[in-house]
């Protein structure tokens, strides 16, 4: 884990290159730079550690016994490993899984191939009503979902009879989330003009150009739109709670874990268990696309 | 087809293709829902029988009558008030730390972040039982150091404080977005400011902030309006610490303990989807929505900048 790095630029100061250490003066300048160093590390590892322990505290009790984990003992007697494979053996966990991933997986593919061209059209045509449709993408993207949650819930449930699936859900997405399109585009702004103005003078079409040459180039802001569709969907507890409630075979993993909690309800070790299952491939994804992750963070908020 | 159209014509309907997924669902998922949600706030409609028009009831029934409304819309706006306000100092200062950091910082800014990551649920799961009273660690850390430990989720006073607890550890967008902020001030300032003898909390005041305020002001509106959403944390605590045997999808007595963790995304949801109540929770939503927007025109305002890129 150390050599893991969040993101490129370093950090805002080196140590200047100081001439030899000669006379009181550069003496005290170092003891100064020696103590400043020692206090902002031992503020660091402190809030480090406020961090890190609820992972551990979590980790521990998923692998003591039943009666132990309710003891308020911190460190297990004995490791039970097979705590988890209880926790996949209970029924429906594994259908839960199913479904996160379906979830997920297409609607984070229908994200980035309905944000793409719109997010290209507004970054890189001139049109009438430009700055319009980006207020306007702009408002979708702050509206909370339960806004528009209950005519939305009864066209679902009544003309479509698609309650008590994940459908809902995942359709919306092949058309436009704001969100990533809002991202996409602010990605796409920093791709200099000249690039796709010789791929029409070498005779491609709109279309192609964006195929061709701006999909590659926006590779990083892609790959950042698909994590955080990503993550939303793993995450989302509000939207399967409305459309899936009413059938546990369509629950996700993020709504199945409470219920887990309830049917276990002194059971804190197995529960542990399973919260960490449900944050495991978070943070497995993490840890291989970090880059593309932070990237996509800083450009919400900083570039514009 | 296009072959008889003219050159305009062409390049309008072509930016039309392109926008033509965000076209459809921005009409079909937003603004037809929006109109839907105004249509519905003016009738009584129990999602079975036909629905009927009566005109202000459900408002007036939301203002004056329903008894949960005026402690969820406090709550919210506590939460909105001193989660957003914590948070944003915190996670300020948590970016000026790892700007000061020089060796390890790639371990410590993983640490810092990879909370965020935790899936709501999970992590309020997670703190429920952390911050248990009983046999929860933090309370028996606590106690071995002498220090009986409150109730947490289960003490209407520190049932609030502790989802603002869980969002501090949830800290690490606002980390990353202050630490790109704070790396992009010009360092010559800083350079100038000791020439002139600033001591350290002159050249925060003089140098990093002025550089900084769009994003603080960014970071504050965004949190306002995540807040305004805040949904899942509070209803799994709630669910969770109240110990009940329930299954999603069963009716609790929401906001345990004391309503003191109920929101107006709650409302709205227990309106809508347990009372069957369609024309209050639509009310509900368009109280949030009012919020909301109002936020949002905050938002649009040139010194936040999040347009300036395109004149």
């Amino acid at each position: 884990m150390t050599s893991t790095t969040l993101s490129a630029p370093a950090s805002a100061s080196t140590p200047e290159r100081t001439s030899p250490n000669r006379g009181p003066a550069a003496a005290r300048a170092r003891r100064k730079r020696i103590l400043h160093w020692i206090a902002v590390h031992s503020v660091a590892i402190a809030v480090a550690l406020l961090f890190l322990l609820p992972f551990v505290f979590v980790f521990l009790t998923s692998v003591m016994s039943d009666s132990q984990a309710m003891s308020g003992d911190l460190w297990p007697d004995s490791w039970h490993w097979s705590n988890y494979k209880a926790v996949f053996e209970t029924p429906g966990f594994l259908d839960w899984w199913r479904n996160s991933l379906m979830y997920a997986g297409l609607g984070t593919l229908f994200t980035v191939c309905s944000a793409i061209p719109v997010a290209y059209a507004l970054a890189k045509f001139r049109f009438r009503g430009r700055r319009t449709a980006m207020l306007l993408v702009i408002s979708t993207m702050m509206l909370p979902p339960q806004v528009i949650v209950i005519p939305m819930y009864l066209v679902w449930a009544q003309q479509f009879h698609l309650s008590g699936t994940l459908w809902p859900l995942i359709i919306p997405m092949a058309f436009g989330d704001a969100y990533s399109i809002f991202l996409l585009r602010q990605f796409l702004l920093t791709i200099p003009k000249e690039y796709i103005e010789s791929a029409k003078v070498d005779g491609c079409g709109e279309f192609r150009t964006m195929v061709k040459i701006v999909v590659p180039m926006a590779k990083p802001g892609i790959a950042a739109i698909a994590l955080f569709q990503f993550f939303y969907c793993w995450n989302d507890y509000f939207g399967p709670q409305i459309y899936a409630a009413q059938n546990p075979g369509a629950w996700t993993l993020s709504y199945g874990l409470e219920s887990f909690k309830s049917a276990h309800a002194v059971n804190w070790n197995m529960t542990m268990a399973a919260t960490l299952l449900v944050m495991a491939p978070v943070i497995i994804v993490f840890f291989f696309a970090q880059k593309a992750f932070v990237e996509g963070v800083t450009l919400t908020g900083v570039k514009g | 087809m296009a072959l008889s159209l003219s050159n305009p014509a062409r390049r309008r309907l072509r930016t039309l293709g392109f926008l033509s997924p965000w076209l459809v669902g921005f009409s079909v998922f937003f603004a037809y829902p929006l109109i839907a949600t105004v249509y519905f706030s003016f009738m009584h409609y129990n999602q079975i029988k036909e629905p009927t028009f009566v005109g202000l009831r459900n408002w007036t029934y939301v203002f004056d009558q329903m008894p949960l409304f005026w402690p969820a819309l406090r709550n919210t706006l506590w939460l909105v008030v001193i989660m957003v306000a914590v948070r944003v100092v915190f996670g300020l200062s948590l970016g000026l730390l790892i700007t000061k950091i020089k060796t390890g910082a790639g371990f410590f800014r993983t640490a810092f972040y990879i909370p965020y990551l935790a899936p709501p649920v999970a992590a309020t799961v997670a703190f429920v039982f952390l911050l248990n009273p009983g046999s929860g660690p933090v309370n028996e850390i606590l106690g071995s150091m002498g220090i009986s430990g409150p109730n947490w989720f289960n003490d209407p006073d520190t049932a609030k404080p502790s989802l603002v607890l869980l969002s501090l550890w949830g800290i690490g967008d606002l980390m990353v977005i202050f630490m790109a902020a704070l790396l992009d001030v010009p360092k010559e300032q800083y350079e100038a400011a000791e020439l002139d003898g600033a001591g350290p909390w002159a050249k925060f005041r003089y140098v990093t902030w002025p550089s900084i305020t769009p994003i603080v002001m960014f970071a504050v509106v965004t949190g306002v309006v995540q807040t305004m959403q805040y949904y899942t944390q509070a209803l799994v605590a709630g669910k969770v610490a109240s110990g009940v045997n329930i299954g999603p999808g069963s009716v609790i007595q929401p906001g345990y303990p004391d309503h003191s963790t109920l929101t107006v995304p709650q409302l709205v949801y227990q309106m809508g989807f347990q009372n069957f109540n369609t024309g209050a929770a639509c009310v509900l939503s368009l109280v949030l929505f009012a919020i909301a927007m109002a936020v949002t025109m905050l938002l649009m305002r040139k010194r936040s900048g999040l347009l300036a890129a395109e004149d």
